[in-house]
């Protein structure tokens, strides 16, 4: 019985496809789930930091508050602006979200576990991330409300700019591995935890986090949002579940770009310590760890940090950032090729 | 073999019918949007023979950089297409003729790939790589850097000098602009930034 399904799921071109639809949906299933807890982490996190208790009515210490949110969102009206370009208007939402779970397709979970394992995986990811900044600047033009429309022209700009200093890590990176392939970037951090690239590549490690708070639209960079100026940013005129859609795929590019993070710098699904019993714990739960841990900071840093102004952001990136990680590649490509550590192909 | 066909005419299709809609819509907007769509169906037009370097790079750079640049400018600048379209018979015959003299040059480029070992398979085949059996970022790495070098480092200056060009055209110092300099704030003595004072308790300040 067992060997006919297997063998349906492995020749036959339907059972290709349906094997194809299940490993999606073994993706997409937790992940919502995390994005659902991680709203409910972020706001217990930001209670402690503030003294609060946090979300702690629905259900056990709050544990279902997440579900009565979605569910609120789900329930209400989505309204349309009259003056609004309703087509666009309506598919933004759904280009935020998409961009946001696209990328999962080629993230490494353990040693093997990943659904679409090609050569150009990092690219691939770079690629996704920038598709990303459509939907918020659709989302922007077709609300025709002039808070949205600079939200949105300041998260476009913004996402723009930082994008240019992850893509010098990725290639920093990239030149300490020798392969486009994430699985191969992680199997090239095997052994003790200061093998992995964090520790050689301790600068571009900093510069990747704090760009991808930027990417995220995260505080201290959150000013698409920034509610003292623009009311909320690009999603102003978005309610229900077209608004539940930016929220959705915002906190799921968060947790992305925490586990690309971890793919890069924390050795993907590797133990810290590559002995017994640190071994025996699966990959996949040293990745969720990591994972966690660095959506940890991100909650951290938002209950800690005020807000950037726009044209210090903008300092940043370029001025600041865009010259250190460009002298990184060069530093990092002259030591690899004169201390003869290139990887071998 | 059969889903692969089916897979480059939806795309092709795409590609076609976006690209004509950049030049029909009205909304100056919808056409960045379907440019961008003919881009992104045009990737996966790469990604089908194999070319999966240059389809990620063709998103990367024209998606995800050219494209919103344009987006921008299309949506701060108030344009009027009708007014736009009002010329449309006059630049006709122009149109036209580049357009027939980019068809015969990928037609002619086409034909002459055709016909023996083009450049670019001797400089692969210099290089000793068998063209199907390296993955193709490695593949292009290795002919860029030695065969090509030379060209590679010009091109480079190319866009190096669009740099700078559209620097100095827009570079201008206007006088009165109260700028914030990073450096005289960190260089500036504890004494001069802060007064310490002591406030006698009851009394205030």
């Amino acid at each position: 019985m067992i060997d006919t399904v297997v063998l349906f799921l492995t020749t036959h071109w339907l059972g290709q496809a349906i094997l194809i639809l299940l490993q999606c949906l073994a993706v997409t299933v937790p992940l919502l789930v995390a994005v659902a807890y991680m709203t409910y982490v972020d706001r217990k996190v930001w209670a402690s930091i503030q003294l609060r208790r946090g979300p702690n009515v629905v259900g056990p210490f709050g544990l279902l508050q997440p579900f009565a949110d979605g569910l609120k969102l789900v329930l209400k009206e989505t309204i349309v602006p009259s003056s609004a370009n309703s087509v666009l208007f309506v598919i933004a939402p759904m280009l935020a979200f998409m961009t946001a779970l696209v990328a999962w397709a080629v993230v490494p979970f353990a040693d093997g576990w990943v659904i679409a394992d090609i050569n150009v995986g990092i690219l691939y990811l770079f690629a996704i991330s920038s598709l990303g900044v459509y939907g918020i600047i659709i989302a922007g033009w077709a609300s025709n409300s002039k808070y949205a429309f600079l939200g949105a022209l300041r998260s476009a700009a913004q996402m723009v700019s930082y994008e240019v200093s992850i893509g010098f890590v990725l290639i920093t990176v990239l030149l300490c591995t020798g392969s486009l392939n994430l699985s191969k970037v992680v199997l090239a951090q095997s052994g003790w935890f200061w093998n992995w690239f964090w520790l050689p590549l301790l600068p571009m490690f900093v510069i990747f986090f704090i760009s991808a708070l930027a990417e995220t639209n995260r505080t201290p960079f959150d000013l698409p949002m920034s509610e003292a100026e623009l009311v909320a940013g690009f999603h102003t005129e978005y309610s229900a579940m077209t608004f539940g859609l930016f929220f959705l795929g915002e906190y799921a590019n968060m947790i992305l770009l925490s586990a690309l993070g971890a793919v890069l710098f924390l050795g993907g699904w590797h133990s810290p310590v590559p002995y017994a019993p640190f071994t025996l714990v699966p990959g996949v739960i040293w990745f969720a760890l990591k994972i966690a841990f660095l959506l940890f900071i991100f909650s951290w840093t938002k209950g800690t940090l005020p807000r950037y102004r726009y044209d210090q952001l903008m300092r940043l990136g370029w001025k600041v950032f865009l010259p250190v990680s460009l002298g990184w590649v060069v530093l990092t490509a002259a030591v690899l090729q004169f201390g003869g550590w290139l990887p071998k192909p | 073999m059969l889903l692969q066909a089916i897979a480059f005419y939806v795309f092709a299709a795409v590609v076609i019918a976006s690209a004509a809609m950049v030049v029909v819509s009205r909304n100056p907007v919808y056409s960045v949007l379907f440019l961008i769509l003919a881009f992104f169906n045009a990737a996966a037009l790469f990604v089908l023979i194999g070319a999966e370097f240059i389809a990620m790079i063709l998103v990367i750079v024209y998606v995800g950089a050219v494209a919103v640049l344009f987006l921008f400018v299309v949506m701060m600048l108030d344009i009027n297409m009708t007014r736009l379209k009002e010329g449309f018979l006059d630049y006709l015959p122009i149109g036209a003729l580049i357009g027939a003299a980019l068809l015969a040059e990928i037609l002619f480029g086409i034909g002459v790939w055709g016909s023996g070992s083009s450049e670019t398979v001797r400089a692969f085949n210099q290089a000793g790589i068998p063209p199907a059996t390296v993955e193709n970022t490695r593949a292009i790495g290795q002919v860029l850097y030695t065969q090509y070098f030379y060209l590679f480092q010009v091109s480079g200056l190319v866009l190096l000098l669009a740099m700078i060009g559209a620097i100095v055209l827009t570079l201008r110092s206007r006088p009165g602009v109260r700028r914030q300099r990073v450096a005289d704030q960190l260089y500036r003595p504890k004494e001069e930034a802060i007064t310490v004072v002591k406030v006698p308790s009851r009394e205030g300040v």
